[in-house]
Parts: structure tokens; C-alpha cells; sequence
């Protein structure tokens, strides 16, 4: 059963990312839209993330619940030592989802919609951003918990040039999922290529700032580097996610919709597997160097079997109706 | 504000929030589906645009629910970490059951706002029907994970560490099925008076009757019959706590002294210090009838339990008594409602019922948010009853204060955005009357 929780995590973690990701992206690039584009490009998203926003959102609650039914160590350190970073994204996704809500069933449109829109747009950066900087404060190794004033307990674990540049990272990857994701989604020529151009754009952003990452790391001494490159599975995954590149982009000039997106999900998932494969089973890394690992903190083993039993039938009750809502809103698009 | 007292009230005030969202989230389905159900059946089309009015209604509840209540997930680490480091595994379950029932009633919502006109129309009916069931179920095991709290149960602790978990046991503890029960009819009492309510001011202005007469008729019925069992099951709830919580049960009362024969007490000032009661009514024997079911028998005082144990007595009796006060009155409300509508007459014909059901829009709200300060605060000083005291829970970071007023000032102006929001879809009901519904997604 451990295996069906760790495995259950990473899943939802990975579902988060790209599907939750595509859905944050939606709001970036809208900030990086002109303003005469925007509602072309808001009615777009509206279609394609309006009928399933609420599911994807429940990824981030099923990986909260099982971290602390089943790895309470692991979610009680993060709590603690990466409040402010998590305050900071609650307050991102509460600011989000809510905004996204109002501005659609507000039964009079007028200037209010500008603000939830401001209100929308901002949040679906900081949220992204901040769920980076957690992800690389995570792994990174510079939580300290043997200090013992303010800042370096509670700031410089998450407040440091490795953390922010995976938060900008995120930022960047989540924009490229949804500008793929959008353009399959658009009827018109003009909104196509303008969704084109924008995967584009964020693709050499997501590249630049990836770099930016190993700059980063090498300044806070986080040993990046033989992570990924010292391990056979992290090196072939890397590979795999820059050849891909190579296709992607030819794949971006032909406009090629449904095989873009698989290939854009997968280049996702191949630098997820990368960062979390070096160093597996350890789910947080301190600065002393000691680690909680996944399979150390598990929690005892009738919990554990009560909430495999949990996740496996229940996706047994949901995946049919989730693929089936997926299909039919797609099929009457067509 | 010191750390604590900070932690204590951001945990209160967001649930206090999200309770709000979350009845009106689990029980507005059913509303909707009894009006689609009649729409389906007679054809006409008020009730359509009565569903669909309210529908609009459930998804901006369900997005403010959702959101309010993923915050809760963080904050139980965020501000009790010591508290979900033992307590995750064990009461963990129903939590993730929850995370099931909340799934389905995400994607038959989805089915259900998107689906008109283009799903068979039962299926369509039945997508609203999940809604509500999902959202029932998720509001009945969130509540038993509290319960939890109240009636420790599945673990054993031996030398500090938690052994022998059993979060089946957990689960059904002694208190989830009398706490899950009252807390039900509560969100239907409140959500069901506030909707009565709101179609009742309608009526008053004179404003498409066809319409608000039958929402408001809708919306009643749940009301009365829910307010009419409350007591009942709230009877159940204080036997229960009376053998379960004694400390409770006499914060409830303000009950000091351990006495045969005790006497309710209505009202009254409680002099913590002094430990005394000042001005109260009391009916002789009947505490000890509630308690125990017998005018004779002893009830506990707080003088039997250690002083580091007594919950803080005047917020548990006065929050105590406004819940009981506002049960009373909204039970005298459905009778006299029931008693009108077996005269058969049309209600615009009573304009003071239907003014009393106007003021008693907040009432339920209020009676449920003083029901959960009496379970909450009366637990208190425990997290875990009997077990772990919520001031060892409390996170060792420091500031929460800021976080607080931080959490305050979204929650306050999210409550001013859904209310604003609820009362322009309010006024454009003439547009929906006029049979121009405006289409909730709007495509420009
Ligand atoms: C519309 C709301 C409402 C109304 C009218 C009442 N209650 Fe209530 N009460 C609640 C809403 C509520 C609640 C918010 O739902 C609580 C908090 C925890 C729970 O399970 O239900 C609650 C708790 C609660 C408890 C504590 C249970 C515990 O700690 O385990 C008792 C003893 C009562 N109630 C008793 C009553 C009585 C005797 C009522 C008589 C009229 C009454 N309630 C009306
Ligand atoms: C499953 C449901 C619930 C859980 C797991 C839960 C958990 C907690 C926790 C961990 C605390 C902090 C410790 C404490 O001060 O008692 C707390 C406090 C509190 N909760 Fe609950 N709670 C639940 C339901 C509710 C609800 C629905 C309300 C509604 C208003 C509520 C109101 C409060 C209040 C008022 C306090 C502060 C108590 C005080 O200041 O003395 N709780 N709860
Ligand atoms: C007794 C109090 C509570 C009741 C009755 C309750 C009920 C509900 C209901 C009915 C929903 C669905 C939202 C909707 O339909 O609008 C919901 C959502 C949610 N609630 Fe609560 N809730 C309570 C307390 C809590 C607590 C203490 C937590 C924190 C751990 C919590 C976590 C959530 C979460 C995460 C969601 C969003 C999605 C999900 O269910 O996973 N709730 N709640």
C-alpha cells in the first residue's frame, strides 16, 4: 500500500502541475497579452478551462490531504518552516479562484469586471510563483531547523536566488502549458497564431530562466548539477525533454494541436521526473543535511491501507465520470 | 495580540467562514433540484428560471466553499502543526473521503452548468441530485473528523507516542452521528430561512409574485421541517455531551455548583471570577431532565473538574443561549407558518409573516456560528479532549498576528463581494422573469 500512496502522490502532484499549471497559465498570459487581445483571449480560456477549473483545483487538496494523513512529518515541517510562502499562496488561490468565479456570474458586466480581471491576472502569477519557491525551498536543502532567530527559521529557507528562479521557473513552464493547451482550443486563424507566438515566447523564456536555475544554484551551492547529470534516469530524462524541444518547435510551425500537447505535457513531466527522481525517496532535504524521506515518515500501516483503499476506489467512482465530462464538453465543440 | 490568541481566532474566523459557504453549498442542490424536478414535471417555466437563478447562486457558494475550505486544509498545519503531526493518520480518513465526495460533486457540477439543453433532461436533473448528495456527504464526514476531536477514539497513547491507530474506529467515533445530524438540519434551517427570506422581501415589493412566491414556498418547507427536528436532535446532542464532555456541558450552563435536581438556567451574567451567575431565570429539575432524562439526578458542576480545565464559561452559556434562543424562535416561526398555510390562503395576504420571515434571514447563520462557538470553545482547553491542549499545538513561528489581520481583511472584503454580488443577481431577476436569461456564460 505505500506504494499506491507515494505513487497517488506524484500523480497528483504531476496532475496539479499540468493541468492546474495550463489553468494558471491562462491567467499569465493574459498579463503578457496587449490589452486589445485580452477578451478575445479571455472568451477562449473561458471555453476551454470554464467547465473543469473546479477539478483541477482539487489536485492541490487530494496532494495536501494524503501529505497529511500519510506523511504528517513531512507536511507538519512545511507548514512550519515555509508558512510564509504557503500564506502567501493561500492567499494567491483564494484571490484566484474566487475572481475567476465572480467576473463570469456577475449578473451586471461593468467596471467590475476590470478589477476581478486585475484581481485574476495578478494571482494567477503569484500563485505559481510562490508554489516554485516552495517546491525548490523543498528539495534544495536550505531549511534550517536548528536555527534559532527569525530570518534564517523562517525567511532564508525559501527566500534565496535557488528558490525564486524555480518559482519563475514554474511561472514560465505554466505559461507555455497554456499557451499549447489554447491553441488547440481557438477557432479563429488570428487567435491561433497568436497563441502560437506565445508559446513561442514562453518557451524561450522557460529555457532562459531554466538556465537561470543552474546559475542560481551553483550561487547557493545546491549540487543541481550532479543531480541531474550524475544519475542515469535524471540524464535521460533531460535528454528526452531537450530533443523533444527540437520537435516541439517544428511541431509549433506546422500548428499541430493534439500532438503539441502531449509532447508539451511530457517535456513537463520529464523535468518533474528529473528534479524528484535525483533525489527519491527524500521528500525534504534541511541544511544540516539530514532528509525526511517518504518511505521513513509513512504513517502506520492501518492508516496507510484505509487510505490506499480511499484513493483506489474513489478514482474508481471518479475517473469514469472526470473522463466522461472531459469528452463531452470536447465533443460539443465540435 | 500574542501568538496564540491569534492562531486561535484566524482558526475560528475561517471556519467560521467557511461554514457559511459550505451549507449553503451542500443545501442549495437540493433546493434547486425540488424546482428543476417541478419544472420537469409541469412545464412551466418559473421553476426553470427559479433553477436556474439559483444555480447561479451554488457556483459562486460552491467556488467561495472550495476555496475557503482549501485554506483550511493548510491552515490546520500552518497554525497547529503539533496538533496534525499526531492527529493526521488517525483522523485523517473522512478527510479523504471527503476529497472523494467533493470530487464528484465538482465534476456533476460541472454536468450540471454546463449541461442545459445538452444532456438527456433526467440525466441533467440527476447531475443536480449528485451535487447535493456529494456535497451532503462531505459536510457529514468533515464533521466527523471534529467529532473526533470532541470523543478521541482509535488510538491509544502510551509514553507520549500514538499507537494501535485505527482510523475506522476513529472515524466512527461516539459523537459523529449526533453532531453529523444536528449539523445537517442546521444547514438546511439556515440556508433554508436566508433563501425564504430573501423571496419574501421580493414579495413584499411586489415584485413578480409568480416567481418569488414559489421559490420562497420551496425554500420554506425545508426551513420549517428542519427547524422543527432541531430541538429534537439537539436533546440528543446534550445527553450527549452530558455523559461525554461534563466540562461542557456545565460551561454551557454556567453551571458551577454539582447538584442534585439542577435547574436550566435561562440567561443570566456570568461572573467568571466569583464563579457565580447573576440574573438568570431558572427552571427547577430540568437541566438534570435534559442531562439525563430524570428531574432527580446529580449533574456535574465545574467545582468537580480541575480549575486548568474549565472552558471559558461565559462565551460557551452565552453562545449557548443565543443558539437555543434563536431555535425557539424559529420553531415558534414554522408553526405559525404551517398553521397559515393550512388555511389556504395566498401569503402576499400576510405581510407580517412574511416580514418575520425577512428578519429572520441571519438568524440560522447566527444560531449555527453560535452553536460551533458552544462545541468549539467548551472543548476548550483541549485540541484533543482529555488528550493534547491546544496551547502545545499552537506553531512555534512567530507573528501570527499578522497573518491574522491579513486573513481578516480578504475574509471581510470577500464577505462584502459575494454579498454585493448576490444582490445584483437579485435585481436582475426581472430580466430573467422577462424570459431574456441572460446566459451565465457569457460569450463576448
Ligand atoms: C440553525 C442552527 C442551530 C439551531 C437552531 C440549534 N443548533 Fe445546536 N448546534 C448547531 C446549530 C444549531 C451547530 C452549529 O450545527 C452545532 C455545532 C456542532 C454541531 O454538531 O452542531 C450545534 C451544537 C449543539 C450542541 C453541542 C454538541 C457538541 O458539542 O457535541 C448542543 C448540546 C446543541 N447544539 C443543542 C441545541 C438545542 C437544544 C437546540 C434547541 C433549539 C439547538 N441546538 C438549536
Ligand atoms: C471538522 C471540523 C473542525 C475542525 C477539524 C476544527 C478544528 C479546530 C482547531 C484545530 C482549532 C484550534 C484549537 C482551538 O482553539 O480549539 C479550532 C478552534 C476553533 N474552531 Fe474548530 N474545527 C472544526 C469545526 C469548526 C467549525 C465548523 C467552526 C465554526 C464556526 C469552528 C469554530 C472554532 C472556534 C470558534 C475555535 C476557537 C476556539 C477558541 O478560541 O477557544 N470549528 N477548531
Ligand atoms: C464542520 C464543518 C464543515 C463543514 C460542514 C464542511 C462542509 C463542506 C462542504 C459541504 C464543502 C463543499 C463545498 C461546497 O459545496 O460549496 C466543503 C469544502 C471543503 N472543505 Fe469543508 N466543511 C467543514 C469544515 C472543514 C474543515 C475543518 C476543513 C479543513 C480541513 C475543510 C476542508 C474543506 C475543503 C478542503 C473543501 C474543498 C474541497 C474538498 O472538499 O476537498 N472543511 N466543506
Amino acid at each position: 500500500m505505500d506504494f499506491v500512496i507515494i505513487s497517488f502522490l506524484c500523480l497528483a502532484i504531476l496532475l496539479y502541475f499540468l493541468l492546474g499549471g495550463a489553468d494558471f497559465g491562462a491567467g499569465i498570459i493574459e498579463l503578457f497579452t496587449s490589452s486589445k487581445n485580452r477578451s478575445k483571449t479571455r472568451s477562449t480560456m473561458y471555453h476551454a478551462i470554464g467547465p473543469v477549473w473546479e477539478a483541477n483545483h482539487m489536485w492541490l487538496i487530494i496532494t495536501i490531504v494524503i501529505l497529511f494523513v500519510a506523511f504528517p512529518k513531512i507536511y507538519t515541517t512545511m507548514s512550519v518552516y515555509l508558512h510564509i510562502p504557503l500564506a502567501i499562496m493561500l492567499v494567491g488561490v483564494i484571490a484566484r479562484g474566487t475572481a475567476f468565479v465572480f467576473r463570469h456570474y456577475d449578473a451586471v458586466k461593468d467596471q467590475m469586471q476590470e478589477v476581478y480581471n486585475k484581481i485574476f491576472i495578478y494571482s494567477s502569477f503569484i500563485t505559481p510563483l510562490f508554489l516554485g519557491i516552495i517546491a525548490g525551498s523543498v528539495i534544495s536543502g536550505q531549511i534550517d531547523n536548528q536555527a534559532n532567530d527569525f530570518l534564517s527559521a523562517y525567511v532564508f529557507g525559501w527566500f534565496n536566488w535557488f528558490s525564486i528562479a524555480v518559482g519563475l521557473f514554474t511561472v514560465a513552464l505554466c505559461g507555455f502549458l497554456a499557451a499549447i493547451y489554447l491553441i488547440g482550443e481557438s477557432k479563429v486563424e488570428a487567435d491561433k497564431k497568436r497563441f502560437i507566438k506565445k508559446a513561442e515566447f514562453m518557451n524561450v523564456a522557460a529555457v532562459l530562466i531554466g538556465m537561470l536555475v543552474f546559475v542560481a544554484a551553483q550561487v547557493d551551492g545546491v549540487p543541481l548539477t550532479s543531480w541531474v547529470f550524475k544519475d542515469a534516469i535524471g540524464l535521460s530524462a533531460v535528454c528526452l525533454a531537450s530533443l523533444s524541444l527540437i520537435l516541439l518547435w517544428y511541431l509549433l510551425l506546422k500548428g499541430k494541436t493534439k500532438v503539441l500537447r502531449i509532447l508539451a505535457g511530457f517535456q513537463v513531466t520529464m523535468i518533474l521526473v528529473t528534479i524528484s527522481y535525483a533525489h527519491f525517496p527524500n521528500f525534504i532535504r534541511f541544511k544540516n543535511g539530514t532528509t525526511i524521506s517518504l518511505y521513513e515518515s509513512i504513517a502506520p500501516v492501518k492508516t496507510v491501507e484505509s487510505l490506499g483503499w480511499a484513493l483506489l476506489l474513489g478514482s474508481l467512482l471518479i475517473l469514469p465520470f472526470l473522463g466522461y465530462l472531459f469528452y463531452k464538453f470536447q465533443q460539443k465543440e465540435e | 495580540m500574542d501568538d496564540f490568541l491569534a492562531a486561535r481566532s484566524q482558526m475560528a474566523l475561517s471556519l467560521g467562514f467557511h461554514i457559511i459557504y459550505a451549507c449553503i453549498g451542500m443545501v442549495m442542490p437540493f433546493f434547486m433540484a425540488v424546482s428543476h424536478y417541478k419544472w420537469l414535471k409541469t412545464n412551466n417555466e418559473v421553476y426553470k428560471h427559479i433553477t436556474k437563478a439559483w444555480s447561479k447562486g451554488v457556483a459562486i457558494f460552491f467556488a467561495t466553499g472550495a476555496v475557503s475550505g482549501t485554506m483550511l486544509s493548510f491552515e490546520l498545519g500552518l497554525l497547529w502543526p503539533k496538533f496534525m503531526e499526531h492527529a493526521g493518520p488517525i483522523f485523517g480518513l473522512p478527510f479523504s473521503l471527503e476529497g472523494t465526495a467533493f470530487f464528484i460533486e465538482a465534476i456533476a457540477l460541472g454536468f450540471f452548468l454546463y449541461g442545459w439543453n445538452k444532456l438527456n433532461k433526467w440525466f441533467h436533473w440527476f447531475t443536480g441530485v449528485i451535487v447535493g448528495a456529494s456535497g451532503l456527504a462531505s459536510g457529514i464526514l468533515v464533521v466527523a473528523a471534529n467529532a473526533w476531536m470532541n470523543s478521541p477514539a482509535g488510538f491509544d497513547v502510551i509514553n507520549g507516542a500514538y499507537v494501535n491507530i485505527d482510523p475506522i474506529a476513529a472515524m466512527f467515533n461516539k459523537a459523529w452521528f449526533t453532531q453529523a445530524l444536528h449539523m445537517c438540519l442546521a444547514a438546511f434551517t439556515a440556508t433554508g430561512f436566508a433563501v425564504a427570506g430573501v423571496h419574501a422581501l421580493m414579495i413584499l415589493k411586489n415584485q413578480y409574485l409568480d416567481f418569488h412566491y414559489k421559490a420562497f414556498k420551496i425554500a420554506a418547507m425545508f426551513a420549517v421541517i428542519c427547524a422543527l427536528l432541531q430541538p429534537v436532535s439537539g436533546d440528543i446532542s446534550a445527553k450527549d455531551v452530558a455523559k461525554r464532555q461534563p466540562a461542557k456541558l456545565a460551561a454551557m450552563e454556567a453551571h458551577y455548583h454539582t447538584q442534585k435536581a439542577a435547574p436550566l438556567l435561562i440567561g443570566g451574567i456570568v461572573n467568571e471570577k466569583k464563579k457565580e451567575v447573576n440574573m438568570g431565570i431558572e427552571i427547577p429539575g430540568a437541566l438534570s431532565f435534559l442531562a439525563h432524562g430524570d428531574f432527580k439526578s446529580e449533574v456535574k458542576g465545574l467545582d468537580q473538574i480541575p480549575v486548568n480545565e474549565h472552558p471559558p464559561v461565559a462565551i460557551t452559556h452565552y453562545a449557548f443561549q443565543i443558539m437555543v434562543g434563536i431555535g425557539s424562535l424559529l420553531v415558534l416561526l414554522s408553526m405559525v407558518y404551517l398553521v397559515m398555510l393550512l388555511k389556504k390562503k395566498e401569503l402576499i395576504a400576510y405581510k407580517w409573516l412574511l416580514k418575520l420571515f425577512v428578519w429572520a434571514i441571519p438568524l440560522g447563520y447566527i444560531a449555527l456560528e453560535a452553536g460551533w462557538v458552544v462545541t468549539e470553545v467548551g472543548r476548550q482547553p483541549w485540541i484533543i479532549y482529555g488528550i493534547m491542549r491546544t496551547k502545545d499545538a499552537v506553531t512555534p513561528m512567530p507573528g501570527i498576528a499578522w497573518s491574522f489581520y491579513l486573513f481578516s481583511a480578504i475574509y471581510a472584503s470577500l464577505s462584502v463581494i459575494v454579498i454585493f454580488l448576490l444582490y445584483r443577481q437579485i435585481k436582475m431577476v426581472p430580466m430573467l422573469y422577462n424570459g431574456n436569461m441572460i446566459n451565465p456564460v457569457k460569450e463576448n
